[in-house]
C-alpha cells in the first residue's frame, strides 16, 4: 500500500513536472540574496521582467532556450516577474500557461523596490528589462539592463561554468 | 611583479572610468542643462522661461508604461500642491514613437487631456534631453532647485503599486527639504520603470 502511494506520489510530481508550472512560487528579497550569495554551485540566472514589458516578453525565448540547451548542466534560469500583485491571478499565470513556458518563474512579494535593487546589482538603476547571471562560488557576476541576445546569455554562462 | 600590479592598477582605472563614462548623466550636485520642448500644446517649454519657479519637477514619463500609469495621479496632486509653491512638475516623454506607438505625441496630447494634466506634458522627440540627464527608466525623477542643480534623483515614493500604503514619500521629502531650505534627506532611490525605448541609432 505505502509502494503504491509512494508511486503515485512520484508519478504525480513528475507529470506536474512535465506538465509545467502550476503555481507561481512568492519570493522576498532574501530569497534574492540567497541566490546571489550562497555557496553553491549553481549558476543562477535570474531574469528580471513583466507580462506588459515588450522588450522583457521578446528576450523570453532566450531564456527558454537556454534554460533547455543547459538542462543537464548545473544552470538555474529563473524568471522574477515585477507585475503588480493584483496581477499575478489575472495576467501572469495565464501568461506562463499560455507561452507553456519551461523556465522557473516566480513573483517577487516585494512592495519597496528602493530596498531590494541593490541586492540584485548596486549598477541597476530600476529599468526592466535586466538580468543578472551569477554564480556565487566562483563570485561571478555579469548585470544586464537592457534586452539580451542569446548570445550574451550563453557567453555568461559558460564563463560562469569555466567552460 | 611591481609591472603586474602596476599594469592591473592601470586596467582597474581604465575599466573604472569607462563604466563611469558609460553610466553617463547627472549625479545630485551637478547642474542639469535647460532644454526647449513641445508642450502638448504645441508651445515650446523652457525652464529659463518659468520666471516665477523656485525649482523644478523633471519626471520623465510616458503614456504606455504601467509604471508611468500608476503614478499619474500622483504626480497630478504633486504639481496642484507644489507648483504654487515654485516647484511645478515637468513631465518629458523620452520614448521613440516607433519602438512604442502609444508614447507618440498625438497619443501625449491625448492623454494629457483624457486624464487633465495641469503640468506640461513635453516630448523629447531626439531623446537628447533624456541621454543628458540620463534617465533610464519611466518614471524617473529630477528635482533641480533654482540653479537647475540636482537635488534629488529617483522615485517618486517606495510604493507604485498602492498609494495608500505608500510609507515613504521620497519626492515629496525633497521638495519639501528645499523650501525649508534644507538637504534632502535622501538623495538618490531607485525604483522599478520601463526601460526607455531608445531609437536604434540613439545608444
Amino acid at each position: 500500500m505505502r509502494k503504491t502511494l509512494l508511486l503515485l506520489l512520484v508519478t504525480t510530481f513528475t507529470f506536474s513536472l512535465m506538465k509545467g508550472q502550476d503555481t507561481i512560487p512568492f519570493i522576498k528579497s532574501a530569497q534574492l540574496s540567497a541566490w546571489r550569495s550562497g555557496a553553491s554551485d549553481t549558476v543562477y540566472v535570474l531574469n528580471f521582467w513583466a507580462t506588459w514589458c515588450a522588450p522583457c516578453v521578446a528576450e523570453l525565448p532566450h531564456f527558454e532556450k537556454l534554460h533547455a540547451e543547459y538542462s543537464q548542466k548545473p544552470v538555474r534560469v529563473v524568471l522574477v516577474s515585477t507585475d503588480f500583485r493584483r496581477d499575478v491571478d489575472r495576467r501572469l499565470k495565464p501568461f506562463v500557461e499560455r507561452h507553456a513556458l519551461k523556465s522557473h518563474v516566480v513573483f517577487l512579494d516585494e512592495k519597496t523596490p528602493n530596498d531590494w535593487i541593490d541586492v540584485v546589482a548596486t549598477e541597476w538603476s530600476g529599468a526592466i528589462p535586466a538580468t543578472l547571471v551569477v554564480q556565487p562560488k566562483k563570485k561571478f557576476e555579469r548585470f544586464f539592463e537592457r534586452q539580451v541576445h542569446y548570445e550574451d546569455l550563453e557567453k555568461a554562462v559558460q564563463e560562469a561554468l569555466g567552460q | 611583479m611591481k609591472q603586474a600590479l602596476q599594469l592591473s592598477l592601470l586596467f582597474f582605472l581604465f575599466s573604472a572610468v569607462s563604466l563611469w563614462a558609460q553610466s553617463g548623466g547627472y549625479r545630485v550636485g551637478d547642474e542639469a542643462r535647460d532644454f526647449n520642448l513641445k508642450n502638448v500644446d504645441g508651445k515650446t517649454v523652457s525652464l529659463g522661461k518659468m520666471k516665477k519657479a523656485k525649482g523644478y519637477v523633471v519626471i520623465f514619463t510616458c503614456n504606455h508604461c504601467p509604471f508611468a500609469v500608476a503614478y499619474e495621479d500622483r504626480i497630478i496632486a504633486l504639481h496642484k500642491k507644489y507648483a504654487k509653491k515654485g516647484f511645478p512638475v515637468i513631465a518629458i516623454n523620452p520614448n521613440d514613437k516607433d519602438i512604442q506607438p502609444a508614447d507618440s505625441y498625438e497619443n501625449m496630447q491625448k492623454r494629457a487631456k483624457e486624464k487633465g494634466f495641469p503640468f506640461v506634458y513635453l516630448y523629447d522627440e531626439t531623446q537628447e534631453i533624456a541621454r543628458a540627464y540620463g534617465a533610464t527608466r519611466t518614471p524617473h525623477v529630477y528635482l533641480l532647485d533654482k540653479n537647475r542643480r540636482v537635488r534629488y534623483i529617483g522615485a517618486i515614493d517606495d510604493n507604485h503599486e498602492e498609494p495608500n500604503a505608500v510609507k515613504e514619500r521620497y519626492l515629496e521629502n525633497a521638495i519639501e527639504a528645499l523650501l525649508a531650505g534644507k538637504e534632502v534627506p535622501r538623495t538618490e532611490t531607485k525604483a522599478i520603470g520601463c526601460t526607455i525605448k531608445w531609437r536604434a541609432s540613439a545608444k
